[in-house]
């Protein structure tokens, strides 16, 4: 009896390997997909020190010194002015609707303060729901101020040029004044994790039926598709609410993440992102033909998912044609949701333009996963 | 009143090639129809159709006066559908099952009907085990069970024996047998000749093709087929002689005996003479079985198709 190592033996499992590996195609398209969709992203879509981030700028004073801060502004890397609001207060709810990251205000008689050498302040407002997005610019602001009023103290203003900043630049870090990442992170998850287990799981119970077989006993009775699809789904619904309060409890007594929306409203719209979870999910089972490929596909959504949604790294710091993408899905817009209604006390007016996106989405996969799902075997 | 089924002319072809092909059929009521056909020929493909599972290419029927392509979903409510490959959930029990189904057809008063059903197939003492957990006769019984919840007028079987121990088999003929008493009517498909024999009637099929159909005696009577059965030592040798002979269509090993059969009576007589003079080797004419007409068919249908 001869149990030695057998390379015989061994090349006959290589060989069986290699063909099934090359008759899964969904397998060898995420073997070679995947490292190329992480390649792309990372490389050109993610970037950790973003840049080129919107502000909106309220310049009271038509002086030059407050005219070179803002063209100063304009034309470093880290701001892209998008807005000049009238008033502070349009600023603010530009702010809150996350139209942009930054708010600049220079006050009425900026000018005038200055050449008396008294001193002014200007007001950085960032948005510091994602501290990360925010860390770099905040560091910058300062010097960038400094070095375009020295170049306009000249002759007779000269003795101004101190060392000592000519003015006060005052940061106010909203809704996360401690810059703490779990303020961010916690609440994204909930979107995470829904995105996650609501796909999966809806996506494996319909390919489930068809693997066992189970599929064509259901067909041949008098259900119709749509009583399926709305009887598969309700249960994942029920567990979907069952995980936004285990992570909200969570956020509340681990992490101390401030709570200061209605809580109604994250309701409904949590409802609405688990739908265009499970469609997405139901849209897949039509497509796979095995749990497998279901479990394949939801890794191959999820992924640049968590990476161009703005929850790993900051929406804004990635190029425009990423940040298209990224709109695209539903989680992108159910994180601005949920960190609006959670740190910045967002209100319906403020999360309604989140919702239209999600709406359309469900609409759309669920046309498809509708048409998809037969009613026969064919 | 019509037939229970009564199609003409069906065609189903997978990635263009005609798995099912201008098939035509038709089972009057309370009979029980056999359905036969190597693996492949197209019998569940057929059956799927006839259940509104599958659209055909072409052709067209009825289906308990339903017609296969419109109206689909009233004969799913008349037909109970047994599938080739168990199709009840194996993480459910033997009732939860049955109680699923019964309320999916929305069978009135529930409750009752399940534990009828279960009394009636002997599966009340076992309700509460996990489907999965059953052996092959159980399961066969339980998939019956749940055809039969909505009081169909119409079963359709696929191979429901397939893999089934011998008293299970008898058992659910049995069952058959008594539901087509019961003005059931009942088209089975089945590899087996004893179950081929015990229906009214036969259809045959292969490579997607009818073949031939008629009850089991004219569907012998109709082959033509002349047998000899060949008895000595060394049979697979004898079997390779006797294959030489041009009079010699088929040559079936039938247990310790050979099968000889061939078209042309007087001739293969003629030519199976000299054998059995030899000693030891014995030559007589046998009346054909089902068995060897379905044989000679499935040889004869790969010349034709293959
Ligand atoms: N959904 C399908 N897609 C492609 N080919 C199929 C499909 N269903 C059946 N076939 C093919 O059609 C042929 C007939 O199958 P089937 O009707 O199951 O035969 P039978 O039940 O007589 O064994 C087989 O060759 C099978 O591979
Ligand atoms: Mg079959």
């Amino acid at each position: 009896m001869s149990h030695r190592f057998s390379l015989a033996r061994v090349r006959a499992v290589l060989i069986k390997e290699f063909i099934q590996v090359r008759r899964d195609r969904l397998t060898f398209a995420m073997m070679i997909g995947v490292p190329l969709l992480q390649l792309l992203l990372f490389g050109y879509a993610i970037n950790s020190d973003p840049k080129q981030l919107p502000t909106a700028v309220v310049c009271a004073d038509p002086g030059p010194f407050a005219r070179s801060i803002v063209s100063a502004l304009e034309t470093s890397a880290y701001f892209a002015v998008t807005h000049k609001p009238a008033s502070e207060a349009e600023g603010d709810q530009l702010l809150a609707l996350g139209e942009v990251q930054f708010l600049v205000v220079i006050p009425a008689g900026f000018d005038r303060s200055l050449q008396r050498g008294e001193r002014p302040n200007i007001l950085v407002a960032a948005d510091a729901t994602d501290p990360s997005a925010t860390g770099n610019a905040l560091s910058v602001i300062s010097t960038l101020g400094r070095q375009s009023i020295n170049r306009e103290l000249s002759g007779p203003l000269a003795s101004l040029k101190t060392n000592e900043d000519p003015f006060e630049v005052r940061v106010q870090r909203r809704y996360n004044p401690e810059g703490l990442t779990s303020y961010n992170i916690v609440p994204g998850l909930m979107g995470v994790i829904l995105t996650m287990t609501m796909i999966m799981m809806t996506a494996l119970s319909v390919t489930r039926e068809r693997e066992k077989g189970t599929m064509e006993n259901l067909l041949a009775t008098p259900a119709r598709p749509l009583e399926v699809m709305v009887g598969k789904i309700i249960p994942y619904v029920v567990i979907g609410y069952v995980q936004v309060g285990v992570i909200l409890i969570a956020a509340k007594v681990l992490f101390e993440v401030p709570m200061l929306g209605s809580l109604a409203l994250l309701a409904g719209a949590a409802g609405l992102f688990i739908v265009a979870c499970l469609a997405v999910g139901f849209t897949f089972s039509t497509l796979a033909k095995s749990q497998l490929q279901a479990m394949q596909m939801t890794m191959f959504f999820f992924l640049p998912n968590i990476l161009l949604s703005g929850f790993m790294f900051p929406f804004r710091g990635m190029p425009e044609w990423a940040q298209y993408v990224g709109s695209v899905f539903p989680l992108t817009h159910f994180l601005r949701i949920v960190r609006g209604i959670l740190l910045k006390d967002n209100t319906m007016y403020e999360v309604l333009p989140h919702v239209w996106p999600i709406l359309a989405f469900v609409l759309v996969v669920s046309g498809l996963a509708l048409k998809r799902y037969k009613m026969t075997l064919d | 009143m019509s037939a229970v089924i009564d199609v003409r002319h069906l065609t189903k072809a997978f990635d263009g090639r005609k798995v099912v092909d201008d098939f035509s059929i038709r089972v009057e009521g309370g009979r029980i129809h056999g359905f036969l056909g190597p693996n492949g020929s197209g019998k569940t493909t057929t059956i799927r159709m006839l259940c509104g599972l599958l659209t055909p290419d072409a052709g067209e029927g009825t289906c308990l006066d339903f017609d296969i392509r419109t109206q689909t979903a009233e004969i799913k409510k008349h037909v109970g559908y047994m599938t080739q490959k168990f199709s009840l959930y194996e993480d459910l029990s033997i009732s939860e099952n049955l109680d699923f189904i019964a309320r999916i057809y929305a069978v009135p008063r529930r409750k009752e009907v399940v534990a009828k059903t279960l009394e009636r197939l002997g599966l009340a003492t076992r309700s509460r085990q996990l489907a999965g957990s059953l052996s092959g006769g159980w399961k066969q019984r339980l998939a019956l069970a749940a055809c039969l919840l909505h009081e169909p007028k119409l079963l359709l079987l696929d191979e429901p024996t397939a893999g089934v121990d011998p008293k299970a088999r008898r058992d659910f003929w049995e069952n058959i047998h008594q539901l087509a008493a019961e003005g059931m009517t009942v088209l089975v498909s089945t590899h087996y000749m004893d179950e081929a024999e015990q229906c009214h009637e036969l259809v045959y099929m292969a490579y997607g093709r009818k073949v031939v159909e008629g009850t089991a005696g004219e569907v012998v009577d109709r082959s033509g087929l002349d047998i000899w059965e060949v008895t000595g030592p060394d049979l697979p040798k004898l079997s390779r002689e006797l294959r030489q002979l041009s009079e010699v269509e088929m040559v079936v090993p039938f247990g310790l005996t050979l099968h000889v059969s061939g078209r042309n009576h007087g001739a293969l007589e003629k030519a199976l003479a000299p054998f059995g003079q030899r000693s030891g080797l014995t030559v007589h004419r046998i009346k054909p079985g089902l068995e060897d007409v379905f044989i000679s068919l499935m040889d004869k249908s790969v010349d034709n198709f293959g």
